[in-house]
């Protein structure tokens, strides 16, 4: 069976784009700040609370997120979850690694040397 | 130059206003998302990983120097001092405010620019052969047929709600420097047999999940009866074109199911009725008005002798600088790829600076080229050593055009929402790979393209070598892909086999092209030899480490 990883709410601020993540009812700039929903059913209820800041035009597309947590912090499971945090992993001095509100991602998620892929593995 | 008439003023700066009002209605709640998405898009504005995107036309690729510098000022007063080329030819700022567009779009338009048909299921913004007006090899000139195609498809009625987006090429030379077959449909000026000048007209081709070379439905369309053709095309794609799934309603999968003999009769049928009603015809003074606009220099009489110059500058001269139709001139690329950096990347200061250059060597515009970097399309051949040298001190002469380390590369994951694996970092390692410049001449021509999903916005299946890049539970690879080329010999890479790791690629890529040097033959290019000895000697070579480890 699947382990189920404990989850995050964000979203992007409607005002300029910019990545928000769910804290108690608000929304917080840095993942570091934001909450982590051990319960999914604690996120399933943060994600229908945050319709809110949906209809006051706050925020557009919340969704949840794998994370992983340890002693040293939490861990988007996915690599697009841990650049969307930081900003471009090629240009340090953009995103929220540049003003202090993302760390620079790495370590990445090692990937294996080779593995067989498909086009049936591609999602848009 | 095209310049705006007074219907396109007002239509632009009245899309302007309308746009104004719609951010303010989506700010202030009257517009909920659902509602103001496609309003955004038919304005070219994404909403990307860590911000919005937008995206700005570039007709045919070719701007003034006085556009230039607005979207230098873009970058600096509304983004993060950088603007992206595209590869198709259009440029894209990563870090605009919803609040700021409509400026933005205003200030556009003071330049007769726009961010209109850059996104959505419409006719997208026309590309055309770079070297267009320039190339010593070209029959016509091909973007007064762009601008006469942006103008009949720009808000056509029937085309606003196409099964899906549509892009068109136009090239006037038989070296294509545009990826025709790779466009939903092309159009290639050509000679017939009695020295007419018409055009060769193809559908079907794309590249994405399903890629498909385009075929030719047009062998020679007269030029009066272009947009005529053209529409017969469009028709049959919006009467049959498939609605019900959005990964089989691009025209290359109903091209591909009617086979070219069926499209040919149901096009012809179109076509027949609408000459029949004696409609789209271009009058010929139209076609000398639009013409005119694209009238080249005045060229000057000039010695057609290539100046004297250092290593460096030979260097630079020797992959960068093309020949042109007049003596004593020539066409310089502008290289958008430094070891190390961002394919397709220009700062505000270096795009001010490249529009300052124009202005001192009176070069009236500067190209876009699909390949992510910039062309000067009329350079006097004795001011080529000072405009390198001014090049060098800007970090744009880079002497590497059609080298290994020119590569193409989407944004990836690095930016792009749909992107399932970062491209720019890939690229980046391999030119590091590859940066000796002895070497990269003694490989010759070898065109790497890398997209970050099956989108295949970097154009990977036209790659000589073309990486894509997958996503396996969270985590990127990359699939390598041989044998593709965007040229007139177009042909569709073959997929190697497993894909690999983030650290893995760039030292295949090497395995590759070292392959490559064991088994050419004398004046063979890598495509040539892949082509000759298939994908066998290449995908034993990139294994290499893997075979020994399973051993």
């Amino acid at each position: 069976m699947a382990q189920v990883l404990p989850q995050m709410l964000t979203a992007n601020r409607l005002v300029d784009g910019d990545v928000l993540y769910w804290r108690n009812g608000d929304w917080v700039l840095a993942l570091a700040e934001g909450e982590v929903f051990a319960d999914p059913k604690a996120a399933d209820a943060a994600l229908a609370a945050a319709q809110k800041s949906v209809m006051t035009n706050k925020v557009v597309n919340p969704y949840l997120f794998d994370v992983k947590t340890d002693a040293k912090g939490i861990h988007p499971a996915k690599e697009r979850e841990i650049i969307r945090a930081a900003g471009p992993t090629v240009r340090d001095d953009l995103g929220k690694q540049s003003v202090g509100l993302g760390d620079k991602p790495a370590p990445r998620v090692k990937a294996e040397r080779v593995v067989k892929t498909k086009d049936e593995d591609v999602s848009i | 130059m095209y310049r705006y008439d007074e219907f396109d003023a007002k239509f632009v700066a009245e899309r302007v206003a309308q746009f104004r009002g719609q951010v303010q209605r989506r700010l202030s709640g009257e517009l909920n998302e659902d509602q103001f998405k496609p309003l955004r898009l038919m304005n070219g504005l994404y909403l990307q990983l860590h911000a919005y995107m937008l995206r700005i036309a570039v007709p045919y690729g070719t701007l003034s120097a006085r556009q230039l510098r607005m979207l230098a000022h873009i970058a600096r007063k509304y983004d993060r001092g950088y603007g992206h080329f595209t590869t198709r030819q259009n440029i894209q700022f990563n870090w605009p405010k919803l609040v700021d567009v409509p400026d933005i779009l205003a200030d556009l338009a003071s330049v007769e620019m726009h961010a209109i048909q850059t996104s959505g299921n419409c006719i997208r913004n026309v590309t055309a052969d770079h070297f267009a007006g320039a190339a010593a090899d070209e029959i016509e000139d091909p973007r007064p047929i762009a601008e006469i195609i942006r103008q009949w498809s720009s808000l056509h009625p029937e085309f606003v709600f196409l099964p899906r987006k549509f892009k068109i090429a136009v090239s006037g030379s038989a070296h294509d420097r545009a990826a025709l077959k790779f466009h939903d449909m092309a159009v290639e000026i050509v000679k017939n047999a009695i020295g007419e000048v018409g055009y060769r007209v193809l559908v079907g081709g794309g590249m994405g999940r399903t890629p498909y070379i385009g075929y030719v439905v047009g062998e020679f369309v007269a030029k009066q009866d272009i947009l005529a053709f053209l529409e017969s095309v469009m028709r049959v794609y919006n009467q049959s074109g498939r609605r019900d799934n959005i990964y089989k309603a691009r025209i290359k999968i109903l091209a591909n199911a009617l086979g070219p003999e069926e499209m040919k009769n149901q096009v012809m049928r179109e076509f027949t009725e609408i000459r029949a009603r004696g409609t789209l015809q271009v009058p010929d003074e139209e076609l000398a008005r639009i013409d005119a606009y694209f009238a080249p220099p005045e060229f000057e009489e000039l010695p057609d002798d290539m100046p004297a110059g250092d290593k460096d500058f030979q260097n630079w001269i020797k992959t960068n600088v093309h020949k042109h139709r007049a003596p004593g001139y020539a066409i310089a690329t502008i290289s958008l790829k430094p070891i190390g950096g961002v394919p397709g990347d220009a700062s505000d200061a270096q795009m001010d600076a490249l529009a300052d250059l124009m202005d001192t060597f009176a070069i009236t515009e500067i190209r876009v080229s699909h390949e992510q970097n910039l062309v000067l399309p009329h350079v006097r051949k004795r001011d080529l050593p000072a405009i390198f040298a001014r090049l060098s001190e800007l970090g744009l002469a880079t002497p590497n055009a059609g080298l290994i380390t020119d590569i193409i590369a989407c944004p990836g994951l690095d930016y792009c929402d749909l992107a399932n694996a970062r491209s720019i970092p890939i690229a980046q390692d391999i030119a590091k790979r590859f940066a000796d410049l002895d070497r990269q001449h003694d490989i010759g021509e070898l065109k790497i393209k890398i997209s970050g999903c099956i989108n295949a916005c970097g154009h990977h299946h036209a790659g000589h070598i073309g990486i894509l890049g997958v996503d396996k539970k969270g985590v990127e690879y990359y699939q390598l892909q041989l044998g593709g080329s965007g040229a007139e010999d177009a042909s569709i890479g073959d997929i190697m086999g497993p894909g690999f790791g983030e650290h893995e690629i760039g030292p295949a890529v090497e395995r590759v092209v070292k392959a490559y040097l064991m088994l050419r033959q004398d004046g063979e290019r890598f495509l040539d030899t892949y082509r000759r000895v298939g994908m066998e000697p290449f995908k034993n070579m990139a294994y290499l480490d893997q075979l020994y480890a399973a051993h």
